[in-house]
């Protein structure tokens, strides 16, 4: 029954709850016995809220009982990144300066997952302030990848795709300010989306870098994606950067699956040297699999792709800088050195000192000296400039094909402690998913296989215009549809490092 | 040569402004921060209250709590653009806010969201007279930013952070919309340098009320000022490195910083030193000013546009609404009321000096004549604003009621000195002029038959006076007159009374 209730698709679980053949409690129940179960070996979560989950599960069934109407994902549990502020549980961010702060409000996504009945078990791990592509950075140690264990889930919102890999959750939310969830959900063997920037709020999502930062869902399918997409996004007055736009129909686009005719470029710039062969070869497989799907597919070049990486290690860092100068122990948080003789100043020195990791500070520094007098022209300046450059690629490219594809990631996950001391290598991981950053358009990862090499989940990322965001939803649809029937069950079905539910995670560890 | 430049300092030297101002041409600027009257704060809902209990006025916007966000309130641009307007400012079709970025506890984000190089409002000029002339001072921008937190630094000899036991933060004035208006450097005002100063922030203040986007209490800190000050050898083509002084939060404390820093600078020059640019502090005490951070340790603020806003961009139509909707700027209202009160210039300068012109203009409006309406308020008005620590305008009496009083002594029904009691009685609140006249029976007697018996009986009570007056000694009819107002209590004519007793006593 258990392993039932667990491995159903989201889309499912809503259905089962709204038809009475199973209460959400039971649903909410059940995943937190697979979380107290698995976790110990994934550690995707940085706080479970089993009570209030249970809570807000008996308040969806209470609504059924009453005759009240359900939204889509009522009663479907949800892993939330702890990034977004939660009024009754911590919000960390990964990091030690937050470790004990407990917001006084919701965030705007917070508040519409809890309207929208979809039950909130927990909060999960993160790199640090959401800066890095392993969760290695987290404060409270790595997640661990359900495919191998010895092997990073991704990140920054590693703990939501490890947890909704794991069969945890079926729906995990992440955000994706370089790659945050596309890049663990390829690496997880998920669906990971960045919607359009601006579609889905950031009020209450604690800033790494607010030009950049979008939440997004991170699931199993493409329509379980999608409906988490339209639960979540939407103007929010109290995000100036919201877009006042209607919610493009990602749901009747994931339904409809459909790619004939369709306009598709594969970028030019991302592939080649320095991609696994195993990524290259299942992502070129995916691309004549289009192809034969009525798709016409075209090679498009994108020529300022390759400055991406370097101007949004300008961009990020600059912004962040700015967004965490208020971690100071003055009013929340973490306070160091309060001793009654250390100045203010010193008291907040020594807290951001020992309250920030490496990366972070390494961040902080580099944005520190982007923005100074004398070097903001050459630096922030110049990489504002290549942003415009970049978005302007998109333009171009949209003009020939309605979207672009290309592998998410240029290798499948790594070791865990592999690149933890190379910087650059740990950045190479958003080599392909930064542009869409940079130029706020929709994009999204869809699993497109195994690895040969090494047997682990490869993603093919599709980016749209903005504001298109549900044609990428009929290409991701199409593939998985077409993959899944191919190969006869969901590709997470092999992921058995902590066992697909039905030895409750006896193969754990192996 | 730091070292040389600070050495008026350390000996306190200065040199006597009158003849500093001989040989140095002094060049001033300032900018001045005024606190909107929105009622909402500038990028969150909670109320802009003065004087609420510490960090009740507070929500996570304005506390800069983690993933909060700014949303810009619509009234605090249109507010900008009103002054903007009025100071004959081009208005920006786009403009960015941007991120002033330091760190200090009053600052909620450790950074302050302000603009930077894209204002809203830039190039234009303010009249201001002075003496009878008139200075056109060139305003460089007006721009828009968040107010901060306000310390309280307890313990230490200073009030400053540094040497501080603890200091406590009311987060209730973070997020209060700040309108910075800067002006061009003002050259060429010799002499007049701190009074210019003082007639322009004056004449600022006036216009902010004007507008209605500012209560401008000085005193309570809703505008404030930085006084940049620099000298010259007189007749150099080049100007001198200026100091800012900042925080300086009177009209008169504007004119003596200016004054102070012309005699500090010049003594500098004098001794053969360089004039370093830095930030000083004035002191209200002493009237001089001291130094702050140099340049040397001055803040790299690091500014980068504000990723969590979009452009303002006010549609042209919108700007050309509130410029229709404009009120009177006072320079015209003066000059119209001058041309309607037909008062003397000098009478006008007193009138603006002391905050009654607009009272005065009321005061007519309801049927006073100018001169009366203009003694009333400068003379037993001011004295009671004055003994009792107020402004005029706050007094309990309105111009209506003024010019009641007026109307009352006009009509001969109250004398003078009833008219001052019949005011007292107003400002305890007792009603308006006519309940006042009415309770404490102050109405001049002029019934014929109650004087008549009061002057019959003050003769019968006086015979040896009444005699001497018979006899021609006229003079000696005072002593009655006052026996009859005593008796009257006050309420009857003197002039009247005297009549009347020389009637009687075969004097007329």
């Amino acid at each position: 029954m258990t392993t039932e209730l667990i491995t159903m698709t989201a889309a499912q679980m809503a259905e089962a709850v709204a038809a009475g053949e199973v209460s959400a409690v039971e649903l909410a129940a059940a995943h937190l016995e697979r979380i107290s179960q698995t976790d110990v070996h994934v550690r995707a979560f940085l706080h479970v809220a089993a009570e209030s989950a249970m809570a807000a599960a008996a308040a969806v069934d209470e609504r059924r009982a009453a005759g009240q109407p359900l939204g889509p994902l009522a009663g479907v549990p949800l892993a939330l990144k702890d990034v977004f502020t939660t009024a009754d549980m911590p919000t960390t961010c990964g990091s030690k300066i937050l470790a004990a702060w407990q917001p006084p409000y919701d965030a705007t996504i917070t508040r519409r997952l809890r309207a929208a009945g979809i039950v909130i078990l927990g909060k999960t791990n993160m790199d640090e302030f959401a800066m890095g592509s392993s969760t290695e950075n987290s404060a409270f140690g790595p997640s661990r990848n359900p495919w191998d264990l010895g092997r990073v889930p991704g990140g920054s919102s590693g703990g939501s795709a490890a947890a909704v890999a794991a069969y945890q959750a079926p729906l995990g939310i992440g955000t994706d300010t370089g790659g945050s969830i596309r890049q663990p959900g390829a690496v997880c063997g998920l669906v990971g989306v960045k919607p359009t920037y601006g579609g889905s709020s950031r009020y209450g999502l604690v800033a790494f870098a607010s030009s950049l930062d979008t939440p997004g869902p991170l699931t199993r399918t493409v329509l379980d994606a999608a409906l988490l997409h339209e639960a979540m996004s939407g103007h929010d007055p109290r995000d100036s950067t919201s877009l006042d736009a209607p919610v493009p129909p990602v749901v009747a686009a994931a339904k409809t699956a459909d790619v004939a005719g369709l306009r598709v470029g594969v970028v030019a710039e991302l592939g080649g040297e320095g991609y696994a062969s195993g990524v290259l070869a299942r992502f070129s497989e995916t691309v004549d699999l289009l192809e034969s799907l009525g798709a016409k597919v075209a090679e498009v070049s994108c020529p300022h792709f390759s400055y991406a990486l370097p101007a949004y290690y300008l961009i990020a860092p600059s912004e962040c800088s700015s967004n965490l100068a208020r971690f100071d122990g003055m009013r929340y948080g973490l306070r160091i050195g309060d001793d009654g003789t250390a100045s203010a100043e010193e008291v907040m020195s020594m807290t951001r000192a020992a309250g920030f990791g490496a990366e972070v500070k390494r961040r902080i520094m580099l944005g520190t000296y982007a923005l100074s007098s004398g070097y903001y022209d050459a630096y922030y300046g110049k990489a504002q400039q290549v942003r415009t450059l970049i978005a302007r690629d998109f333009a171009a490219a949209f003009e020939q094909v309605d979207v672009l594809v290309s592998p998410t990631t240029p290798t499948t996950a790594f070791r865990i402690g592999e690149r933890v001391d190379d910087p650059m290598a740990m950045y190479l991981a958003d080599l392909c998913t930064i542009p869409s950053n940079l130029a706020g358009n929709a994009a999204m990862s869809v699993p497109c296989g195994l690895a040969p090499e090494d047997g682990l989940p490869v993603g093919i990322q599709i980016m749209a215009p903005v504001l298109a965001d549900d044609l990428m939803y009929r290409v991701a649809a199409a593939i998985e549809g077409a993959l899944d029937q191919r190969r006869g069950h969901p590709l997470l079905a092999e992921a058995t490092a902590v066992g697909t539910a039905a030895d409750g995670g006896a193969e754990a560890g192996r | 040569m730091t070292q040389l430049s600070t050495a008026g300092d350390a000996a306190g030297t200065t040199v006597p402004f009158d003849e500093a101002i001989t040989r140095y041409d002094p060049v001033i600027g300032l900018e001045t921060h005024v606190e909107l009257g929105t009622a909402a704060k500038m990028f969150c809902g909670c109320p802009t209250v003065f004087g609420a209990e510490p960090n009740a006025a507070v929500c996570p916007v304005c506390l800069g709590l983690p993933g909060s966000l700014p949303v810009i309130n619509k009234a605090a641009i249109e507010y900008t653009i009103r002054i903007g307007l009025a100071l004959n400012c081009s208005i920006a079709t786009w403009c960015r806010f941007a991120r002033k970025n330091y760190f200090y506890p009053d600052m909620p984000k450790n950074y302050q969201i302000s603009q930077y190089d894209e204002p809203l409002c830039t190039d234009g000029w303010l009249d201001v007279e002075v003496g009878g002339t008139v200075v056109r001072v060139g305003i460089e921008r007006v721009h828009l930013e968040e107010d901060t937190g306000k310390s309280l630094h307890v313990g230490g000899a200073t009030g400053r952070i540094q040497g501080a036991d603890y200091s406590l933060v009311d987060y209730n004035r973070a997020g209060i919309p700040l309108v910075e208006v800067v002006t061009k450097p003002i050259p060429g005002t010799g002499a007049l340098a701190p009074v210019v100063a003082r007639s322009y922030v004056s004449e600022l203040r006036d216009l902010m009320r004007a507008l209605g986007v500012s209560d401008v209490r000085m005193e309570q800190g809703s505008l404030r000022c930085d006084v940049n000050v620099s000298i010259a050898p007189a007749g150099s083509s080049q100007w001198g490195t200026r100091t800012e002084t900042k925080n300086v939060n009177s009209l008169r404390s504007v004119e003596r910083a200016v004054h102070s820093e012309i005699e500090r600078q010049a003594a500098v020059l004098d001794g053969g030193g360089r004039v370093v640019q830095e930030t000083r502090h004035f002191h209200e005490e002493s009237g001089v000013t001291t130094p702050g951070r140099s340049k040397e340790e001055a803040q790299d603020y690091r500014y980068l546009p504000e990723p969590d806003l979009v452009p303002v961009a006010p549609p042209r139509e919108w700007v050309d609404q509130i410029r229709a909707a404009q009120p009177e700027l006072p320079a015209a209202r003066r000059a119209r009321l001058a041309a309607e009160l037909g008062l003397p210039e000098t009478d006008m300068v007193q009138l603006r000096n002391a905050g009654a012109l607009e009272l005065v203009a009321e005061t007519v409006a309801a049927g006073a004549p100018a001169e009366q309406a203009r003694n009333w308020w400068l003379s037993e008005l001011s004295r009671v604003a004055n003994a009792s620590g107020t402004e005029l305008a706050a007094l309990p009496v309105t111009p209506a009621q003024v010019a009641r009083i007026v109307a009352l002594v006009e009509s001969g029904k109250l004398t003078n000195k009833l008219a001052r009691q019949v005011l007292d009685g107003v400002l305890a609140g007792e009603g308006s002029p006519d309940d006042v006249v009415a309770a404490r029976g102050l109405a001049v007697v002029t019934d014929s038959g109650v004087l008549g018996a009061a002057v019959d009986a003050a003769i019968a009570e006086n015979p040896d006076i009444a005699a001497k007056v018979r006899a021609g000694k006229v003079a000696a009819a005072g002593a009655l007159v006052g026996s009859v107002m005593k008796a009257t209590r006050g309420q009857a004519d003197a002039a009247s009374v005297r009549e009347l007793i020389l009637e009687r006593l075969g004097q007329a």
